[in-house]
């Protein structure tokens, strides 16, 4: 016969809050910033097929860590959502925030259900808009908060310390190559701050143009653009430092609540809301796993 | 927990479900209703004048493929609008014209295209050029019911072929039956008119802009022997709608452009009311 174990509901969100930040850290980062003539996307991601980031619609990009098959799930969640109502409606009635709203829903619906398990991921939306103060970045965590980002946003691994780097290097209306050299440099340092080589063959980058005369904002960098963009001479192969430190910055990430951000929980009723900093709090007596 | 998915807010169960690449699938899962093959079908034949879209060509030349298309829209005896468009970018390097019934081809169209930016944004990857044509073809097929009670759409379908690197034409019937054609075609109510005339202009090693000029003398043609046809409209500047696909992607002539063939085209045709000869052999 078995005793049933009482666990409080606090208890009971912190150790999924705990779950997914664990498995949210084990991957590499992702860093999202604004340039002079749009949204650049970057991240660290040998795989030429297995995207982080992507296109949902016109203006609309996404950007996600964690777990690859629950991410990729919410991706195609979302360009069916962004068409389906491109197409009932305009083209112009798909925004970044109605499509951050729904996926601030699911993300919530899921972490506060009994039934399933929370979402390793973070995500972010981002809509390029006409001019740089348009420009719109919302990032969503785990357990469905939102948060409306200015300029700059990193998360994964070691978003906080990124985050830091990234207070002290962004400016607004940098060119492309300066923007991405910037994120770079951010990206190359790990833990203990000593830097990296980072090639072109071993980053993910994407940009939101809004000088782009197609409808369709959305642009991947690479191959020979992206090593004149970083200033190297030639698309390099790659293959010196590659999986060594896969794992180094697990420990980094104890609190992803970032720090300049604006909290947007009242437009999205009830699924998120206070999740970002609640969690974060009761995260700290993790090791209360007693049975 | 499942069927009540829709009230929440959050993404609806067939949303996260993996599944097909395919917008008009999933449109058939979720919201059939906004599907045109899904409409009921009159049960008699469509007496009601709707207006109907006239005439399309499209020619290939060495590295790409032009397509233009007239005007004119007709309800009966009536000239429905003027200045209609009826040739359509379906995606970077394809173009769609249709001729038919215009309010169901301007739909069919627009499925078409979110058809291929969802499958290019979901695989990562475009379509081949044959997989669109075939996509094509399903959206008549599911249109069969209308077409038998006088609803037809006919498109054509143009586009540059990126792994053969020439341009392609793709021509249907109302049962969605699809051949690839040579050189050159022509659909709609002139389109016999455009076709004799294009056969007499084409040329295999014709420039870009020369082949613009044989389909908008085509058109012309056909507009001189169908009156469902507009020909070119000097005093309104409204001319025929002119794309052209090469590698580097899909481009519309402006209206200076297409205007300045035109006034060429109608100013021979001021000598010489027929156009020009070709060589007896």
């Amino acid at each position: 016969m078995t005793t049933p174990f009482y666990v409080s509901p606090q208890q009971a969100m912190a150790d999924r809050a705990d779950y997914a930040r664990k498995g949210i850290a084990r991957g590499r980062s992702v860093v999202v910033l604004t340039y002079a003539d749009g949204i650049l996307f970057v991240a660290e991601n040998p795989s030429r097929a297995l995207h982080k980031m992507s296109e949902i619609y016109d203006r609309i990009a996404f950007a996600a860590v964690g777990k690859y098959n629950e991410f990729e799930n919410l991706r195609i969640g979302g360009v069916r959502y962004a068409d389906i109502r491109g197409y009932s409606y305009a083209r112009h009635d798909v925004t970044a925030r109605g499509l951050a709203n729904v996926y601030a829903q699911t993300l919530g619906t899921i972490f506060s259900s009994g039934g399933e398990k929370p979402y390793e991921v973070e995500l972010i939306v981002a809509e390029v808009g006409s001019t740089p103060a348009d420009d719109q970045i919302y990032r969503l965590t785990y357990d469905g908060s939102i948060a409306d980002e200015r300029h700059y946003v990193a998360m994964g691994g070691n978003a906080d310390q990124i985050t830091e780097q990234l207070k002290r290097a962004h400016r607004e209306g940098l060119p492309l190559d300066e923007a991405l050299r910037v994120a770079v440099d951010v990206l190359a340092r790990d833990g203990s701050g000593e830097k990296r080589q980072v090639t072109a063959a071993q980053l993910e980058v994407a940009v939101l143009d809004r000088t782009r005369s197609q409808q369709r904002k959305f642009k991947r960098v690479a191959g020979s653009q992206l090593a004149r963009l970083l200033g190297e001479a030639a698309p390099a192969g790659g293959s010196g430092e590659s999986g060594a430190d896969e794992a180094e910055a697990t420990d980094a990430a104890e609190s992803t609540d970032a720090t300049d951000t604006t909290e947007t929980g009242g437009s999205t009723g009830s699924g998120g809301g206070n999740g970002g900093s609640g969690s974060g709090g009761s995260a700290s007596n993790g090791s209360s796993a007693d049975e | 927990m499942e069927a009540n998915t829709r009230g929440t807010g959050r993404l609806p169960a067939a949303f996260l479900t993996p599944g097909s690449s395919s917008f008009t699938e999933f449109l058939d899962a979720y919201q059939p209703e906004l599907l045109p093959s899904r409409r009921s079908v009159p049960t008699s034949p469509v007496t009601v004048e709707a207006p109907h879209g006239t005439t399309i060509v499209a020619a290939t030349f060495p590295g790409g493929v032009v397509m233009a298309g007239d005007r004119r829209a007709t309800m009966g005896n009536l000239i429905a609008q003027r200045d209609i468009e009826k040739v359509f970018p379906a995606d970077e390097y394809s173009c769609v014209g249709i001729a038919g019934t215009a309010g169901i081809a301007v739909e069919m169209v627009r499925l078409f295209q979110v058809e291929l930016e969802h499958y290019e944004k979901i695989e990562g990857a475009t379509m081949s050029l044959e997989g669109k044509a075939n996509r094509l073809s399903q959206m008549i097929r599911g249109n069969l019911g209308m077409a038998m009670q006088g609803l037809a759409v006919v498109p054509v379908y143009a586009g540059y072929d990126l792994d053969a690197g020439t341009g392609r034409i793709y021509s249907y019937d109302i049962t969605g039956g699809r051949s690839d054609e040579q050189g050159f075609t022509s659909v709609g109510s002139g389109s016999l008119f455009a076709r004799g005339a294009l056969k007499k202009l084409y040329r295999d090693d014709l420039s870009a802009d020369d082949a613009v000029t044989v389909c908008v003398q085509a058109l012309y043609d056909a507009a001189d022997d169908d009156s469902a046809t507009g020909g070119p409209d000097l005093s309104r500047k409204i001319y025929p709608i002119v794309t052209v696909v090469t590698d580097e992607g899909l481009t519309r002539w402006t209206d200076e452009q297409v205007g300045a063939v035109v006034q060429t085209i109608v100013g021979e045709r001021l000598i010489r009311p027929n156009g020009p000869n070709a060589p007896l052999n």
